[in-house]
């Protein structure tokens, strides 16, 4: 197990986001997250990247323990110095991009391993060069982010976060901020990384995407799992009344 | 006294107007980031003090400032205040710019997109570098052009001092102008003014340049 989620509660003010939620990635697994919005999606993904910290249960990457509920049911965490390591195992590639508008592409992507943890330049624009390739962009290199479309963006993002060599890698709507015809070159690069037994999580709305690329599909509401399984069986045979629902709004 | 030696009577003032401003620059702007960064701090005396700071600063006129710096360690303490007025002045000054850089590096700071301290934070920087290297920097580019308007207004204000009798070109521009009964002191001292902001308004425009690279 690469990610284990044990009973994970998080609430905002008096608002429950995630009620229990359970779930393990295995290694080379891809899963995708689907549910209507506000159903506790992306904050299951902040949580696990740690930008959100849980109010219970426990988030265990490679077998430690980065977060558990102690004897006064509070969730604690590991101390500021074994969390970078937790953080190494995880990296994450946001709705909006968020490159850092001015570093150019190549600096985007060379900087934190350089910067956290400590890789000689020539070796990170080595591999930030193969990344890019990878990508598709690698003639970007000198360019700065405003002068790429959005889904060369996203591709660059996608390699900033690969860049960090990351045990698990999770997406957030990663197309939900493109335009329709930009959709494709993304998830074609997250299906390229798919078939690499890369270990990735993505949360979106692509269904057929979803269908094609996932070993596994978790569909959430309300901030509990109402279901999971092989994408063929919960897309064509959804067991539970709330998933038929939701699916039959993308049948059209 | 002949036009040639007003002129070099009033050049020797605006060194020590330019003197007053340099040093208020140096002074101001790195402390305006301190104050800055501690009116976002997590201890709430210190936000008060800071926010209070400001308020008084921004508040009261300069030159109530000049006078209060310059006098109060006299009326107060009963300090000799001999050989304080330069000091005072470059004190008042820096105190009071730091307060307006302040307000304009917190504007500056707000406006950086919270996706930027999250994408900094996956990737693992400190909350150090995540500053340094990536809020900083987009921070010096969108808030240039309030701190050209705050430079550009400093050249003019140094002229305050002369409410403690600093020789600085306005003081000088007065005096002569009373001794010698001619108005041509105050057409040199505009002109004077002038070309400093002319002067500072290229610098400025030539860094702003320097950031241009990227939107």
């Amino acid at each position: 197990m690469i990610l284990e989620m044990k009973n994970i509660q998080k609430q905002f003010a008096d608002l429950e986001v995630l009620k229990d939620i359970s779930f393990g990635v295995d290694s080379g697994e891809v899963v995708s997250i689907i549910g209507p919005s506000g159903s506790g999606k992306s904050t299951l993904l902040r949580c696990a990247t740690f930008l959100e910290t849980i109010d219970g249960g426990e988030i265990v990457y490679m077998g430690d323990k980065a977060a558990w509920t102690n004897d006064n049911g509070e969730a604690e965490y590991v101390g500021p110095q074994e969390m970078k390591k937790f953080r190494g195992y995880c990296g994450l590639v946001f709705q909006q991009f968020n490159l850092f508008p001015h570093y150019s592409i190549l600096k985007n992507i060379i900087d934190a391993p350089m910067q956290v943890q400590g890789i000689s330049k020539a070796e990170a624009e080595s591999n930030a060069m193969d990344l890019l390739k990878k990508m598709g962009i690698a003639d970007k290199a000198d360019a700065y982010p405003f002068q790429l479309s959005g889904g060369q963006q996203q591709r660059v993002a996608i390699a900033r976060a690969l860049a960090m060599k990351p045990e698990i890698l999770f997406f957030d709507e990663p197309t939900s901020a493109l335009d329709p015809e930009l959709t494709g070159e993304v998830l074609k690069v997250i299906k390229q990384l798919a078939d690499e037994k890369m270990t990735m999580v993505v949360v979106t709305h692509e269904m057929p995407f979803a269908k094609a690329v996932s070993n596994r599909v978790i569909f959430m509401d309300g901030g509990v799992i109402v279901e999971q399984g092989d994408p063929k069986d919960v897309f064509e045979n959804p067991q539970e009344e709330r998933t038929k629902q939701f699916l039959s709004v993308f049948e059209r | 006294m002949t036009f040639e030696t007003m002129l070099s009577t009033m050049a020797g003032g605006m060194l020590k107007t330019s003197l007053i401003f340099i040093l208020t620059l140096l002074g101001s702007l790195p402390l305006g980031m301190i104050v800055a960064l501690l009116r976002k701090s997590k201890i709430a005396p210190i936000r008060w003090l800071i926010s209070g700071y400001i308020s008084i600063i921004r508040g009261t006129p300069l030159m109530l400032q000049l006078l209060v710096w310059y006098f109060g360690p006299f009326y107060l303490f009963g300090w000799n205040i001999g050989g304080w007025r330069f000091p005072a002045i470059i004190v008042a000054f820096v105190v009071n710019y730091a307060a307006y850089f302040a307000e304009i590096y917190r504007g500056g700071i707000e406006s950086i997109p919270q996706g930027q301290y999250e994408a900094a934070q996956v990737l693992g920087y400190t909350k150090t570098q995540t500053f340094m290297r990536i809020v900083l920097p987009q921070v010096i580019k969108i808030i240039m052009p309030s701190v050209t308007n705050e430079v550009i207004t400093l050249v003019k204000d140094t002229s305050m001092a002369f409410t403690l009798a600093y020789a600085e070109v306005f003081s000088l521009a007065k005096q002569i102008s009373a001794s010698q009964a001619s108005f041509m002191p105050f057409v040199i001292a505009g002109v004077f003014y002038f070309v400093a902001n002319y002067i500072v308004e290229r610098i400025m425009v030539r860094i702003e340049k320097t950031m241009d690279y990227y939107q």
